[in-house]
């Protein structure tokens, strides 16, 4: 949060003293002050809650109590093997959801990722296995179909005016059938676990140095670029944020990093899938929060017609959302086919989609468009996968697992709207 | 007050199929002067603004821009030629902070990415000019109040230095204290030598900020008088067309009671 205090600063010139006496001279008592060092954060801290700005802390609890529970039942889920494991696995519903999450932010729903994303596995099965293509060519024909697909919901939904909703649940089943059609009769083609694919779930960086490193990458990058942006802000003369703020950002980002790094050199080093879907989520939040695209997504989940009378290309928008969900579900196809090394009926099916979805909505992302962030992909995923991992450690089966992951959502989406209605009688929606 | 008025509608008519809605209207406007426009609904001051801003092109007629005569046939070609309208609906994003919805569609760039210390810098500059009180820069419009809102909507429409701004009902949905503030902005677009066209229906804000008034009836003009000078039941007989009228007959009612 910055300090901003007023938005004209008190002796600010005002052309013609006389006219605008009465507004010069009232000071606004709702403006936010926020007072320098630990009480301001305290009282900001308040201010927030009382406003129902909740932001990812519900999540953050909802992971804790996840892993006292488990912890408390079986103390294997706290160790680095299974929590390595979840890192791993969690990718491929990860990935997907950072493309659902796009299509939210324009407050509109994909259905059809889960279909996609077997698409895409079964082209790369036919391709490669069947065909003798080239691994990686075939990888690459599968990400671009998975991009074309999602522009042609896209088109439908965006030029002929058909309800996105309506339009990808056709993809959900054309899709399907496409998927199992290429497969054909055997209905299951095993990849080679040495190749692309294969190596996308169970290839580690064993050299302690290369966890270590990305840590160290990453808490440097952050301290770096939060510092910079705050000394151009200090030089344009705009609040910024103070530099004990940035420490105890860095530190605490330090602190998760290096625990986590030191978790995964316990077992089998970093795994490959985690580090691209970090890549891919950190390239995905500066699409959307630094470039002018980024910005003209969220004016469309705020107000269609503002968009289009501040000349942003609604139709050209809309269908690029859609390739891009398009082409993060064949992502994800393909670290899904990874863990399983193999393509079956069976792929991108079943509870695939609602976890997808799942996963952003818990995440924090709203429903309605124009909130969210691809970060909360990986909160949400984070929490679905645990519940699942830390059921299967039971031995408890699938319907439970149905059933929590259930209440969890519920439990997410009534949080959600509560913090909505307190966020607009306090005047903050 | 220059001589050559900024924009110069003569003899300007438009129809819509069987539907004449102006005929052969006039009007001028000078920098640094705030035309009201005013008259019944129906009476065709949302056309006459919407071929102005370059929604519906003119049938007939010409309109002169600082003393040429332009063609107006596109939104584009109004906002080139430094006209800004602001329509009664605002049109802004309630999830983008104010900075956001300022530079909507025209963000600065640097090296392709947004240059959101320039923006927050020039936005706050643009604030402090015209004197608009905001809780900060840095929140979402959905937590500002309706008057705010407006502010930032006619702030926006300063970005690109208009010579005209045209206010469709600013008031329309506003309190008392908030109709204040922006009657208060209208004044400083006035005295930055702004030339401001602003269609209202509520004579109080007509008489208390504008310089001229210019009353359409039914698609013609029905007199330009000077505000200063002109009561406000004289504007009125020239809104409805009569001076026996609904609200003259009720004015003599009233004062017969008190009596």
């Amino acid at each position: 949060m910055n300090t901003d205090k007023t938005a004209a600063p008190a002796g600010a010139p005002v052309v013609n003293p006389d006219a605008a006496k009465g507004a010069a001279t009232a000071v606004d008592p709702r403006l936010l002050v926020r007072e320098q060092g630990l009480r301001g954060y305290l009282t900001e801290f308040k201010r927030k809650m009382g406003a129902g700005d909740l932001g990812s802390i519900p999540v953050v609890i909802g992971l804790l109590i996840i892993c006292v529970v488990f912890q408390s039942l079986n103390s294997e889920f706290l160790s680095a093997k299974n929590l390595s494991d979840i890192a791993v696995a969690m990718v491929a519903t990860g990935m997907m959801a950072v493309g659902i999450i796009f299509v939210l932010l324009l407050g509109e729903i994909d259905l059809s990722v889960g279909s996609v994303s077997g698409v895409s596995g079964a082209l790369v099965a036919v391709l490669s296995v069947t065909q003798g293509m080239n691994e990686w060519l075939a990888v690459f024909i599968a990400i671009v179909s998975g991009a074309a697909i999602g522009a042609i919901h896209g088109f439908f939904f965006a030029r002929i005016g058909a309800p996105a909703f309506a339009v990808t649940l056709a993809g959900l089943l054309f899709w399907l059938g496409f998927m199992l059609q290429l497969l054909g009769d055997t209905g299951t083609i095993n990849l080679d676990g040495d190749g692309v694919v294969g190596h996308l779930t169970t290839y580690y960086f064993a050299d302690v140095a290369a966890a270590y490193g990305l840590a160290a990458i990453a808490v440097v990058g952050y301290f770096l670029s939060a510092f910079l942006d705050s000394r151009r802000r200090e030089a344009a003369g705009i609040p910024a944020r103070p530099l004990t703020d940035i420490v105890v950002r860095t530190a605490v980002l330090a602190v998760f990093a290096f625990a986590a790094a030191v978790m995964f050199n316990q077992y089998r080093g970093l795994p490959l899938a985690l580090v691209l879907f970090l890549v891919v989520l950190v390239g995905t939040d500066f699409v959307l929060r630094r470039t002018a695209y980024g910005r003209k997504i969220f004016a469309l989940g705020g107000s269609v017609e503002a968009s289009r009378r501040a000349g942003i290309n609604v139709t050209a928008i809309r269908v690029s959302v859609f390739a891009i969900a398009g082409t993060f579900a064949a992502i994800g196809g393909l670290f899904w086919a990874s863990k399983i090394a193999a393509v079956n009926q069976g792929s991108g099916t079943g509870d695939l989609l609602m976890n997808v979805i799942a996963a952003a909505v818990i995440g924090g992302t709203s429903l309605f468009g124009g909130r969210g962030r691809t970060w909360n992909a990986l909160l949400g995923v984070m929490v679905i996968v645990s519940i699942q991992y830390g059921l299967s450690l039971e031995g408890i089966a699938t319907p439970i697992n149905y059933m929590i992951t259930g209440g969890v959502l519920l439990i997410t989406v009534v949080i959600d709207s509560v913090t909505r209605k307190t966020q607009k009688s306090a005047g903050r929606a | 007050m220059s001589a050559t008025p900024v924009l110069a509608l003569r003899g300007v008519s438009k129809r819509f199929g069987a539907v004449q809605a102006l005929t052969d209207v006039q009007l001028e406007v000078h920098a640094g002067e705030v035309v009201a426009l005013v008259g019944d609904n129906g009476a065709g001051k949302s056309t006459l603004v919407k071929t102005i801003a370059g929604v519906h092109p003119i049938d007939d007629g010409v309109i002169e821009w600082e003393g040429d005569a332009v063609q107006i046939n596109k939104p584009h070609d109004a906002q080139n030629l430094g006209i800004a309208t602001v329509y009664q609906d605002l049109a802004l994003c309630d999830n983008i902070d104010v900075v956001g919805n300022l530079y909507l569609g025209r963000e600065l760039r640097k090296f392709g990415v947004l240059n959101e210390v320039e923006m927050e810098r020039r936005s706050r500059e643009l604030l402090s000019t015209l004197s608009i009180r905001i809780p900060s820069v840095r929140i979402p419009i959905a937590s500002l109040s309706g008057g705010q809102r407006q502010t930032v909507a006619i702030a926006r429409s300063m970005l690109g230095d208009p010579k005209l701004v045209i206010l469709d009902e600013p008031t329309a949905a506003l309190g008392v204290e908030q109709t204040a503030q922006v009657l208060d902005l209208v004044e400083r677009l006035r005295e930055r030598g702004h030339a401001v066209i602003l269609i209202s229906h509520n004579m109080a804000d007509v008489k208390a900020v504008a310089d001229k008034v210019a009353v359409l009836r039914l698609g013609r003009n029905n007199g330009v008088f000077d505000v200063k000078t002109t009561s406000q039941e004289e504007i009125i007989s020239a809104i409805t067309g009569a001076t026996e009228n609904a609200v003259t007959r009720r004015a003599a009612r009233n004062a017969e009671v008190q009596k």
